[in-house]
């Protein structure tokens, strides 16, 4: 079942339709609702590597429906911790979840500074 | 038609386990009729077009003279001398511009007949129950067409598809289509789009022409010398006995991603030293398999069922393997 239009308060939002949930220096990074409904059905996401660097505003994975594929950006630069496997597995927990269960990566942050360029949930909403 | 109506794996699902309809009234439609009909046809069609008895229908390409394929098609035999092709929307135009230019010698009138029919296929193992309970006749069967009424309209229903599944096309009159569109889905048949009709064509390896067959193919490499009956001398037919003689470089072979990845249009195939082998022409993630699939113009050399290659995804290199048409067989899945 796909997930019901919704922007959490509490993450911070990148024009890409993607959103970070800061814990500390740590941030899990998934897709927007807006992101996963334009999709449709996600049915391929292949996971980055751990270990692997990611840049702010640059792409670090695929997610693909069966009409497109779609770039994912990175809201924020770091180094890859952890890894969301299971959604590569069953990647519709994306569109059944795209803010709990269908996270896609955990980054240690490397500049806390690029925070302050991310919008806030009401600035994102307003944008789409 | 949109690409989607609730979305794509489900319509595709419900096509395969129950029934779908998709309106696909921009498909075109050509009238051949007159004592000459059938002869200008058999000179512009591949296949043998004497073998249409009325009632009839048959699968051709239209060809150039040195083979390259201008469309595939479905023929209909309305009667004797009365015949109707449906055209792809994107090649209408072409289509009936090459067949009045060949009508010069023919004793028949070739008119366009795109705005005279709406057409709803509707597919999959319930679509002949729904239909039949709409109908005032017995609906045809496969590759056969009748004058009935559906819906309270008369139309004319044909025992054809892309999804391979059973099923009718019904073309009707466009002031009918909604009310015949309303009957089909209150009796129980899904609204599908554009994005299933791709992905249930390609699980069952039929050619979508601009991906598949191009005026820059044969239809030997193609894989539809099947439905190229040279003897009949129609145009185009030297060349493709040549390539039927002397073999294609390239075959369009259907293959899968196993493991990983979703191929798409464009993306080339590589051999295990790593050398460019091909390239995929059609390609996505299968709903009834669950993994990636597609068709690809491949050195003819390997395109052998079993055969193992890599599909280069955006530069990501899938494990791949060429397989037998169908890639899914609805008649091993009911």
């Amino acid at each position: 079942m796909a997930a019901e239009e919704s922007y959490p308060e509490e993450l911070k939002y990148h024009a890409e339709h993607d959103w970070a949930r800061i814990d500390g220096d740590t941030a899990t990074f998934g897709i927007t609702w807006y992101a996963q409904n334009s999709l449709g059905e996600v049915v391929f996401f292949e996971p980055p590597d751990v270990g692997a660097t990611v840049s702010k505003d640059e792409v670090y994975a695929e997610v693909e429906s069966v009409k497109a594929v779609s770039d994912v950006y990175a809201p924020l630069s770091g180094e890859v911790v952890e890894v969301n496997d299971a959604a590569g597995e069953s990647p519709e927990v994306l569109n059944e979840d795209p803010y709990g269960d269908g996270w896609l990566a955990k980054v240690k942050i490397s500049d806390p500074s690029e925070v302050d360029d991310l919008m806030d949930a009401a600035t994102y909403k307003d944008s789409l | 038609m949109p690409v989607q109506y609730e979305g794509v794996g489900q319509e595709h699902l419900a096509v395969r386990s129950g029934c779908g309809v998709f309106d696909v009234s921009h498909m075109g439609e050509v009238e051949t009729s007159g004592p000459g009909a059938a002869e200008l046809l058999q000179r512009l069609l591949s296949n043998d077009v004497s073998k249409i008895d009325e009632g009839g229908a048959q699968y051709s390409v239209l060809c150039r003279d040195d083979g390259g394929v201008l469309d595939d098609l479905f023929t209909y035999r309305l009667s004797d001398e009365r015949f109707l092709t449906v055209t792809n929307a994107s090649n209408h135009e072409r289509d009936l511009e090459w067949f009045r230019d060949h009508a010069g010698d023919f004793d028949c009138k070739v008119e366009d007949k795109l705005a005279d029919w709406a057409m709803l296929a509707v597919q999959g193992p319930e679509a002949r129950g729904i239909v039949e309970g709409l109908a005032s006749g017995e609906l045809p069967k496969r590759f056969r067409t009748a004058a009935i009424e559906v819906a309270g309209s008369g139309c004319l229903v044909c025992g054809t598809g892309y999804t391979g599944e059973d099923g009718v096309e019904v073309l009707c009159p466009p002031d009918h289509a909604q009310a015949l569109w309303d009957a089909l889905t209150d009796a129980g048949a899904t609204p599908a789009g554009l994005g299933a009709r791709d992905t249930l064509r390609m699980e069952v390896c039929f050619h979508l022409y601009g991906n598949d067959l191009s005026e820059d193919r044969n239809p030997i490499e193609a894989g539809l010398g099947w439905c190229c009956k040279e003897d009949t001398g129609f145009i185009g037919s030297e060349p493709i006995a040549n390539a039927r003689a002397s073999g294609t470089h390239e075959k369009l072979a259907p293959f899968v991603l196993p493991e990983r990845g979703i191929p798409r249009q464009g993306n080339p195939i590589v051999d295990v030293d790593g050398e460019t082998v091909g390239a995929v022409t059609s390609g996505t993630h299968s709903p009834s398999l669950g993994f990636g699939i597609g068709m690809a113009y491949v050195r003819s050399d390997l395109t052998e069922p079993g055969t193992a290659l890599e599909v280069d995804v955006r530069g990501k290199h899938r494990a791949a393997r060429i397989e037998s048409r169908p890639l899914y067989d609805p008649a091993k899945n009911d």
